[in-house]
């Protein structure tokens, strides 16, 4: 076993980048993932690796793009309005099937918003943001250490399905400090040559990474190939946690923070005799829609809780359409649900 | 000897147009200079009812509560184009952008160039405090050679960070703006002068004019670890030099 | 075990860095623990505080509607936490600036000179270490020599290697100060 520390979300996210042999990292500073890019502008340069602080989000997604398109492990981090701004980015990210990994440490909105955690980036997140039809893999760690894991399998992600990945986190995530053993660094000499990248026609037929076609039909197939993608991503990489549904009657669905603040209410609960239990989706999207479809089929009552509006709430009643009750509880503009909030909506529903 | 208060002379008051709001600002933080400033400019040229401020993204985002005229809090960047939209929609209103150096000459690069080339007539009150004061004392694009930032913990180093940017220079180059100067305020001296260069960047607008940017070194205490009197004369020393203050366009 | 803790005061007490070495000596103590801060520029001059949760299972949540114990800096952190301390719970409260006392029956409550016996500790730098010497001597949940070290740990960490000796005497005698 490695050495525990106690680190904050936002330096493990950037410690498991350049264990996961991220080489060029290009952020503008917004709060409150401030020390990650703080964590990179110390360690990036000693590992002869690049740190650009970049004049504007849009410059920085763009020099991903760049970096990304040269074949390299390259990621960029913000927090929501930042997020916004790397859209267009996204979309020619994903248009051009190139690998990136993109962290938003959401904080409430909409607007400037604040900086108290949230999660009203959902739609924002697994709908597509950008302008077209594309999907990124949208990662929700709901611990300090799972941050660094799934941080990890972003950059695997990435790669194997080339495209861009999410990894969606909030500000309490990243200002938290929990004991973490950090993930083994990936040797990046092992890592497959990318046959498609712009790195120099030295003995081949030259590269070209674009995200267009001005003749309809073959953008369709161009398309079409993203929707081949995206269907073996949904096929494959479905991941969720369920806590203690075995024998519940009522359940809560909810990711990120919001799900671990429900660990603690499952226990509550249970403590006064309400079986509670948890499903968790690990991956925003694909969204776990066929495991909370079966687990609904055995549990009546599924409540969702959400840092938002309902955003997530909306995913939930597709994939459980009226197989069960689908009651709703979200908190807004940085306001967290708090384990006792949580429990007394349980216990509106419950019985 | 005793003094009757009805024999005192008022001789210095809080400007009209500032209100009571409490201070964000760090002690020994230009910012509140400046903006009292501007609220005395106001009282002067009697203008509070039809003035709109636009308020940056930095530690002056608060900037709609100092004064006692119309605001509007704009996105990171984007003040002097939110300052345009006001302006072209009504010209008679007196139109003022608050921006950091991080918002103006960073993020707001094209916005702020092509406001000042399409003369657009507003002021501009542009802080250059050399660093990111409101996220945590980042690197600016204004920062020193060598300055110890927390995203250049080694010092700005021009190979991969690049150099000063003199962001009043380049619009100096346009044919538009009508006034272009750098102030600064860490004495009594330049603050009445810069005190004088901020009237006549609202006078010239007041007159339609057209475009008038005036860039104050500002210091920031805070996260230049400093105490407000050594900031100060860092301004007066070291800062300056890289900055040379006075006018650079006055076709006023 | 179960403990959580809010450390409450303005800005600039070392409430985030008592809590960071509360969290780090649970670890070194083989517990689980979050470390929670409240971050944003609120801690400009104004009042800042962090939770700390140690358990000997996985924490769930960081935050805590009922913590079982409060340290109170300053009179505004007693204003706003008093009431949410769990039945049982723990009060330490700074009696070199507060001069009221606790509204709490079913607490135990404790009210050292904290300032003061930082400067007799050597300076008032260190009424952040005199509080969590003073805690973990009434809760006894890790032992003062484990707080020592991780104190140790965590200024190295920050750069604030010369504050280490000041620290640890604080650290004693807020340990010395409370009995129970
Ligand atoms: C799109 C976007 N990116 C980043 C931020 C975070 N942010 C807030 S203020 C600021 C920089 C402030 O620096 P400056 O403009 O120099 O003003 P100062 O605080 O120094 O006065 C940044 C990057 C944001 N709010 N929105
Ligand atoms: S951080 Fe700097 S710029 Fe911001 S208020 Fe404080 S001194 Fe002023
Ligand atoms: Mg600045």
């Amino acid at each position: 076993m490695g050495e525990r520390l106690l680190l904050r979300g936002n330096e493990v996210i950037a410690e498991a980048a350049i264990r996961a042999g991220c080489q060029c990292y290009f952020a503008y500073p917004i709060t409150p993932q401030a020390e990650l890019l703080q964590h990179m502008a110390v360690n990036m340069p000693r590992l002869g690796r690049t740190f650009v602080q970049a004049e504007s989000e849009l410059a920085a997604i763009n020099m991903v793009y760049g970096a990304a398109s040269a074949g390299v492990r390259t990621m960029t981090s913000s927090s929501s309005p930042g997020i916004s701004l790397k859209q267009e980015g996204i979309s020619y990210l994903a248009g051009s099937s190139l690998p990136a990994v993109i962290v938003n440490i959401v904080r409430g909105g909409p607007g400037l918003g604040d900086i108290a955690p949230s999660q009203c980036d959902y739609f924002q997140a697994t709908k597509g943001g950008g302008h077209g039809d594309y999907h990124m893999i949208v990662l929700g760690p709901s611990t300090v250490p799972e941050a660094g894991q799934l941080t990890m399998l972003a950059f695997e992600l990435a790669d194997r399905y080339c495209t861009p990945v999410m990894l969606l986190a909030d500000g309490m995530l990243g200002q938290m400090m929990e004991p973490v053993e950090l993930p083994k660094p990936i040797e990046i000499g092992s890592l497959p040559k990318k046959e498609w990248a712009t790195d120099g026609a030295k003995g081949r037929d030259p590269n070209i990474v674009l995200s267009f076609d001005l003749d309809p039909e073959v953008l369709k197939q161009m398309n079409l190939i993203l929707q081949k993608r995206y269907r073996q991503i949904e096929a494959k990489e479905v991941r969720y946690e369920e806590t203690a549904t075995g024998d519940a009657d009522i359940a809560i669905v909810a990711y990120g923070t919001v799900a671990r603040i429900a660990k603690t209410v499952v226990k509550m609960a249970r403590a006064e005799g309400i079986k509670l239990g948890l499903f968790r989706p690990i991956t925003l999207w694909p969204f776990p829609s066929q495991a909370l479809r079966k687990l609904s089929e055995k549990i009546a009552m599924v409540l969702t809780v959400e840092m938002s509006a309902g955003q997530m709430w909306e995913d939930v009643r597709l994939a459980i359409a009226e197989q069960a009750e689908t009651p709703f509880y979200g908190e807004m503009g940085g306001v967290i649900p708090t384990p006792q909030r949580i429990l007394s909506e349980v216990k509106k529903h419950a019985g | 000897m005793p003094v009757d208060v009805q024999d005192m002379q008022k001789i210095f008051a809080r400007p009209d147009s500032l209100t009571d709001a409490k201070s964000t600002y760090c002690p020994g933080c230009h910012h509140g200079i400046l903006t009292r400033i501007i609220a005395q400019t106001i009282d002067e040229l009697g203008i509070a009812e039809r003035t709109v401020g636009i308020a940056p993204v930095g530690c002056a985002v608060f900037a709609y509560r100092w004064y006692r005229c119309d605001a509007i809090q704009a996105a990171h960047g984007r003040a002097s184009a939110v300052a345009t939209g006001v302006k072209r929609a009504d010209p008679n209103l007196i139109v003022f952008s608050y921006q950091g150096d991080g918002d103006f000459a960073s993020i707001g690069t094209a916005e702020s160039i092509h406001a000042a080339n399409r003369g657009e007539n507003i002021t501009v009150i542009f802080v250059n405090n050399q660093v990111y004061g409101m996220t945590g004392g980042e690197m600016a694009p204004t920062s020193l050679v060598g300055q110890k930032t927390t995203t250049t913990p080694q010092g700005r180093d021009p190979k991969l960070f690049g150099y000063p940017i003199r962001f009043s220079e380049m619009i100096a180059q346009l044919e538009a703006p009508v006034y272009v100067t750098r102030q600064a305020l860490y004495d009594t001296k330049h603050i009445k002068e810069a005190t004088k260069a901020i009237k006549k960047a609202f006078t010239n607008q007041v007159e339609k004019k057209g475009y008038s940017l005036v860039e104050v070194l500002a210091a920031c205490p805070t996260n230049w670890k400093m105490k407000p009197i050594d900031a100060n004369i860092h301004i007066a020393k070291v800062v300056k030099k890289t900055y040379q203050l006075g006018d650079l366009v006055n076709r006023g | 075990m179960d403990n959580s803790v809010v450390i409450a005061g303005f800005g600039g007490q070392g409430v985030i860095l008592a809590g960071k070495i509360l969290a780090q000596a649970g670890m070194n103590h083989g517990l689980e623990v979050t470390w929670l801060p409240s971050y944003g520029p609120e801690m400009r001059g104004g009042t800042a505080n962090c939770t700390v949760v140690l358990s000997n299972d996985p924490v769930g949540s960081p935050i805590v509607d009922s913590p079982t114990g409060l340290i109170a800096l300053n009179l505004p952190s007693l204003d706003k936490f008093e009431p949410t301390v769990a039945a049982n719970g723990v009060i330490i409260m700074n009696s070199s600036l507060i001069q009221r006392r606790t509204k709490r029956k079913d607490v135990r409550s404790f009210s050292p000179a904290l300032n003061d016996l930082a400067r007799k500790a050597g300076s008032e730098k260190a009424t952040n270490m005199i509080a969590l010497g003073a805690y973990i001597k009434v809760t006894g949940i890790i032992p003062l020599s484990t707080v020592q070290t991780a104190m140790t740990q965590m200024l190295k960490k920050e750069g604030k290697d010369k504050f280490i000796p000041l620290n640890k005497k604080a650290l004693q005698e807020g340990y010395n100060a409370l009995h129970e």
